[in-house]
């Protein structure tokens, strides 16, 4: 358990270390940051003098280390675009795209598996028949449009939900702002949060189904009916368990997604959120932002990554190597 | 139609199957998997049943357990367990007869136990659906049933994951599932076609005795004459969903009366002959949507006339306790080669 663990952390460094390369080379290959930060009229003397100020002539090497060392204490240097420090940025804006992530998530995977299941035991009835053609739809539509037409309805036309922002936020604990304790701010949550798990309540959706409908002809179904086990332990006790396993790990990597891709979604609504100051920075070239941002997803990434591992060997217990498999 | 198995002095057999008729429907037409097959299991009686494959063995207990896989179902006859007819039962009521009254052991012990519970978790969940008692009792009693069917150290070993056992001491297990609520009949489809050799007369016991101590009946299918011959009372052979012939092991064995039953042991090899070749019956069974007019056999049976091309034989009572559904045994055929 333990061996498998630090193996795990291990990639996950080194996968880390391959992303810090990149974000690090977006500063020598997106623009002269000289140039960014003193604008087009300083003169050369002035631009030298700042190039060694800020250890930009040092060998490609020590940069490095000393980039990577800075993003372990949480320092990404000076947002070129707001003069504030990049980390505090992202950390102001972080809850909102958090709770947005987690709210469509958990929303994503209740309905994905609540409407997978019963697609898969109602086969061929007219309601399963709707949801999947409902769900083709889901599938099919890009983001912006779903997040526009749901505007359209019900912020513009039933004038029933707001259509931007966050609403009214609480502050917790002093850097902590939650929209989920006003009510505008609950309901300023439900169209981006709709927005933005649809595409991943499908996916999840018809993965169950796919995944159901595999473990329902499986050889250890047949023998549970077999044994008289009523119709609810058979399909949730004994086929949900197995289908499980692998949508863990879809959903796993989805929710990395969707606290990626919050971009669009964020842009729609005007969600002050990370993937806005991002499309932001790259508007302005901003690249301590746009660098730190890299690394905040990808980082995202490989911890939700080592969770699904950990999860996966909770769920099944072949891949608990504890005990030699004996009887033999 | 239906042919008379029983004498009417006999006691009522634990299992009574008439005029089975089990349909596949499809784009087209339908399929007929199994015509009017009769048989009886008596109380604490081995049945074999013997087949090629797809001549209608595990579509048979299948159809006895209530689990037929759509769209296939019973179109025709009866299903009697213990004088109550079960075939018509609502979904419900079937169900609690399943592992309560009717066990099933399947061919593949590798894939018949859920992998992601324990054996104590499944042992338990099935004794507990069926019977009234504690979570406590109940995993005595599966103590109890491992131990029996030769799990060593069962007490410390039921609360392993199936992948812990190995595939012989798997199908213990699903052995001790199938019989953990004590039914009256274990359906066995070939439980031991999956195993190594070594270990086929170890499971093949185990399940025999385990049935006697307790009385059960058992319908053992499978295609290996050796398992039947050693562990059945009776056999029933069936081709192309139609039953040949039922009979004493030993009768039928050393003299088959249908053709095919002759057939079927001659393509048996024995160290006592010294044969050249093993025979082998010419051509192959026929296929559900070709099957021939009148015998299903008639193609290829070396002793066919007239009649088999155009009339289907029904099951005979040769009055010593054996049955063929052949003309030869007919009396109208018989007078006939007197004359």
């Amino acid at each position: 358990m333990l061996a498998f663990i630090l193996r795990r952390v291990l990639q996950s460094v080194i996968v880390m270390l391959t992303v810090a390369l990149v974000a690090f080379s977006l500063f020598r290959f997106v623009g002269d940051p000289i140039v960014s930060m003193l604008g087009q009229e300083a003169t050369l003397a002035e631009r030298a003098a700042l190039r060694d100020a800020l250890g930009l002539n040092d060998p490609f090497v020590v940069q490095f280390f000393s980039f990577v060392t800075r993003a372990i204490s949480g320092d990404f240097g000076i947002s070129y675009r707001l003069q504030q420090p990049v980390m505090e940025l992202i950390l102001s804006r972080l809850p909102a795209t958090l709770e947005l992530a987690l709210v469509s998530g958990i929303a994503a995977f209740i309905f994905g598996v609540g409407f997978g299941v019963y697609t898969a035991l109602r086969r061929g009835g007219w309601l399963s028949s709707s949801i999947m053609t409902v769900s083709l739809i889901g599938v099919s539509l890009p983001t912006f449009l779903i997040g526009v037409l749901l505007i359209w309805v019900f912020a513009v036309e039933l004038q029933w939900l707001p259509s931007f922002g966050r609403g009214e936020v609480v502050d917790l604990d002093g850097w902590w702002r939650t929209g989920f304790l006003t009510e505008s701010g609950r309901m300023s949550l439900i169209l981006p949060a709709i927005t933005l798990g649809l595409y991943q309540m499908t996916l999840i959706m018809r993965l169950v189904r796919a995944e159901m409908l595999e473990v329902l002809r499986a050889d250890y179904i047949k023998f549970a009916r077999a044994r008289g086990l009523s119709n609810r332990a058979v399909n949730f006790g004994h086929a949900l368990k197995n289908t499980l396993v692998p949508v863990i790990t879809i959903t796993g990597l989805q929710l990395g997604s969707i606290i990626a891709f919050s971009i669009i979604t964020e842009t729609v609504f005007q969600w002050p959120g990370v993937g806005a100051l991002f499309i932001n920075s790259v508007r302005f070239v901003d690249v301590p932002v746009m660098a730190a941002y890299l690394m905040l997803i990808a980082l995202v990434f490989v911890v939700i990554n080592l969770i699904v591992d950990l999860l996966y060997y909770l769920v099944d217990p072949r891949l608990r190597l504890d005990r030699s498999a004996a009887g033999h | 139609m239906s042919a008379p198995i029983e004498k009417p002095s006999e006691k009522t057999p634990l299992l009574s199957v008439r005029d089975l008729i089990v349909e596949f429907p499809t784009r087209r037409g339908t399929l007929r998997a199994l015509d009017r097959v009769s048989f009886d299991i008596a109380e604490g009686e081995v049945l074999g049943m013997v087949g090629e494959s797809g001549a209608g063995k595990s579509l048979t207990g299948a159809a006895i357990i209530g689990l037929l896989e759509p769209p296939g179902r019973i179109a025709g006859g009866e299903i009697w367990l213990r004088g109550q007819r079960i075939d018509n039962l609502p979904r419900e009521k079937m169900r609690r007869i399943r592992g309560r009254r009717i066990g099933m052991v399947f061919q593949d012990p590798l894939t018949s136990l859920n992998p992601l519970y324990t054996v104590a978790q499944q042992l338990i969940e099935t004794i507990r659906t069926h019977m009234d008692v504690s979570d406590a009792e109940a995993r005595k009693r599966a103590v109890a049933l491992l131990d029996r069917v030769g799990i060593p150290a069962a007490a410390r070993r039921i609360d392993d994951y199936p992948h812990h056992f190995s595939g012989g001491m798997r199908q213990r297990v699903v052995i001790a599932l199938a019989l953990c609520a004590e039914p009256e009949l274990v359906l066995a489809d070939e439980p031991t076609t999956a195993l190594d050799v070594s270990v086929q007369a170890q499971i093949i016991d185990v399940l025999k005795e385990i049935c006697a101590e307790r009385g059960a009946s058992v319908m053992l299918i499978t295609h290996d004459m050796g398992v039947i011959a050693e562990t059945a009372d009776r056999v029933a052979v069936l081709y192309a969903g139609r039953v040949a012939e039922i009979g004493p092991v030993r009768d039928v064995i050393q003299a088959a009366e249908h053709p095919y039953t002759a057939g079927l042991m001659g393509s048996i090899p024995t160290l006592t002959q010294t044969a050249a070749r093993l025979t082998q019956i010419p051509g192959s069974m026929p296929r559900l949507n070709a099957i021939p007019r009148g015998c299903a056999f008639n193609p290829r049976c070396p002793k066919v006339f007239d009649r088999c091309r155009t009339d289907r034989p029904e099951l005979i009572d040769r009055d010593n306790g054996r049955h063929v559904s052949c003309w030869l045994y007919d009396s109208a055929t018989q007078k006939v080669a007197h004359d």
